[in-house]
């Protein structure tokens, strides 16, 4: 006879072994490297040559810089916009797309297709197209399409925050959509029978269910801005100016092109920093996202 | 049912209007890669090409494109193949040896991975692959895509294995089935779905990849897609029927692998972010 406890010791043991080759690869190149920056930012080096303590120098050279503020103004710009551009539509969308209707899973076909994209696809193709002289504003003969889109530094922000969107959109009303058909469709006649219009449905039961889906697509969002790396160091450069440098390409450019990894350091601190607290806040605001996975399931 | 389906006209006209936005681009992109140069600068950019041509697509496979398919099917694989085996063998463990404290901590730090953002570690990374003496290589990139593909498979496979009925588990140890057997036997065939969407996901994240192929290789003869994109740009941006043809080019396997993947994917997907 075995007892439940025994059993689950038991069976402890015997499986423990199984996660080291992931819990291995994920030290040496996940956490070894999160400590790794944090001593980098108190060090000297030009990425050749050798390594030198530098106290809290870097530090000091970064939060004095006016570019810090600017980056990471841009960084919630561009994270804040291109949340709040996304959200509303997703949800709409994906609650459309819920819909068991045959056409709407081809519809739901076509629109996942800038899933597949690289950023760098993206980027090459946006650039190509919003060219002021040979883009597609010129081809059309089109006056309000013929703009210098990416060098001027509003529309360059104008024109990330609608490409993030573009790439971005289909996922998150896919996440949305699967949400929705977890809704039972029972709270839906109930609210039929009470005489609940459909705005009245969408915002009393749709919205308030997907409460966790919210939850999970916009942790997804937030902190998935923090890398938006490849779409604009590709798109804009961080231009025109400094426009659109957010803190992953100033990192980028102090790093790989100033050859300043102390100070290009302290900025990926900072980016820890920052997904941490926006992931923890974000957990805080819907509750545990676990035992929503648990309801879930 | 019926009333979720002819639920508001809005979302319906949201859909459309978006699926237009996405598609007009997509559209220019390949109508654009088979026109020659003139064509481009003297039609209109929708009109279908009047003579089409593949020169724009011969010019881009002479630029070594071959070559960089095979490197990013080499890290895709390179990369996929470890890193779901691995995922699958933690979520089991964690699953399985739930009570157990190491296991739990193992778990959250795995939790913790995904609240990170992946550039921010790109420094160290660096570091440690020139000390590995794995700078330039195709190596030098794997390594590190397993270890960020991690967190997020493990979370949607502890999931699935979760939904895995306990009984099966008991009544096959009852039968004196090791741990090991239950993985290949009982949760191996039930998650396979899961395994799959995870693989497809992970997948099309490494093809794409920008940043470990652009910090961690230098020479041509490593070079993946996106960053073969992206050098191609560079050199022709004049040029932009070739440089949508290569955008067309690159992308072309991954939207016939969905051709025949999308349902797996979709429902997978939704699945495994919407619980």
């Amino acid at each position: 006879m075995t007892s439940p406890r025994t059993g689950a010791s038991h069976g402890t043991g015997a499986v423990k072994w199984m996660v080291v080759p992931a819990l291995l690869m994920f030290v040496m190149f996940g956490v070894v490297p999160l400590v790794g920056v944090l001593v980098l930012s108190f060090t000297q080096w030009d990425g050749l040559g050798a390594i030198h303590p530098a106290g809290t120098a870097n530090w000091r050279s970064v939060l004095a810089d006016p570019g810090l503020p600017h980056a990471i103004w841009v960084t919630f710009e561009i994270m804040i916009l291109s949340w709040a551009v996304q959200t509303p539509l997703s949800l709409l969308i994906g609650t459309f797309l819920a819909g068991r209707q045959r056409y709407r899973g081809w519809l739901a076909v076509l629109f996942f297709v800038p899933l597949l994209l690289s950023s760098a696809a993206i980027a090459i193709t946006y650039k190509a197209l919003l060219d002021p002289n040979f883009g597609l504003g010129p081809g059309l003969k089109l006056g309000f399409l013929t703009q210098d889109w990416l060098g001027r530094s509003g529309l360059a922000l104008g024109v990330v925050i609608f490409v993030v969107s573009w790439q971005f959109i289909p996922f998150h009303s896919l996440i949305y959509q699967g949400g929705v058909r977890q809704i039972p469709t029972s709270m839906y006649e109930a609210a039929e029978i009470d005489g609940a219009g459909r705005v009245r449905q969408f915002f009393s039961i749709t919205v308030p269910q997907l409460k966790y889906t919210i939850i999970t697509s916009s942790t997804l969002m937030v902190v998935g801005s923090l890398t938006f790396f490849d779409l604009i160091f590709v798109l804009t450069a961080g231009g025109p100016g400094d426009a659109t440098r957010v803190l992953a390409l100033d990192m980028y450019k102090r790093g790989f092109q100033a050859n300043l990894m102390g100070p290009a350091s302290v900025i990926a601190v900072l980016l820890v920093l920052i997904g941490l607290a926006l992931a923890l806040l974000l957990r805080r605001l819907g509750g545990s996202t676990t035992a929503s996975q648990q309801d879930g399931a | 049912m019926r009333k979720l389906a002819r639920l508001n006209w809005f979302g319906g006209s949201a859909a459309w209007l978006w699926l237009l936005i996405v598609m007009v681009p997509l559209y220019w992109i390949v109508v654009t890669s088979f026109k020659d140069e003139s064509a481009y600068f003297s039609q209109n950019p929708f009109a279908l090409p009047t003579a089409p041509t593949l020169t724009n697509y011969r010019m881009v496979i002479e630029s070594d494109f071959p070559r960089y398919f095979v490197n990013s099917v080499i890290v895709t694989a390179g990369t996929i193949i470890p890193a779901v085996g691995i995922s699958f063998l933690a979520a089991y463990a964690i699953v399985r040896g739930a009570g157990s404290r190491f296991l739990a901590g193992v778990n959250g730090l795995f939790l913790m991975g995904l609240a990170i953002p992946l550039q921010a570690t790109i420094i160290p990374v660096y570091l440690l692959i020139i000390r590995m003496r794995l700078y330039d290589s195709l190596l030098a990139i794997v390594l590190p895509s397993i270890a960020f593909a991690i967190p997020l498979s493990v979370l949607v496979l502890t999931n699935f294995i979760r939904d895995v009925p306990k009984e099966l588990f008991e009544s096959m140890r009852v039968d004196g089935a090791t741990e090991w057997g239950m993985l290949r036997t009982l949760a191996f065939p039930l998650t396979r779905p899961a395994l799959v969407t995870v693989a497809i996901y992970n997948g099309l994240g490494v093809w794409n990849g920008f940043l470990l192929p652009l910090i961690l290789t230098q020479s041509p003869e490593q070079r993946t897609l996106p960053l073969a994109l992206w050098t191609f740009q560079g050199q022709y941006s004049i040029n932009v029927p070739a440089v949508l043809a290569s955008v067309v080019l690159t992308t072309l396997p991954i939207v016939i692998l969905y051709a025949v993947g999308r349902r797996q994917l979709l429902s997978g997907l939704t699945a495994g972010f919407s619980r």
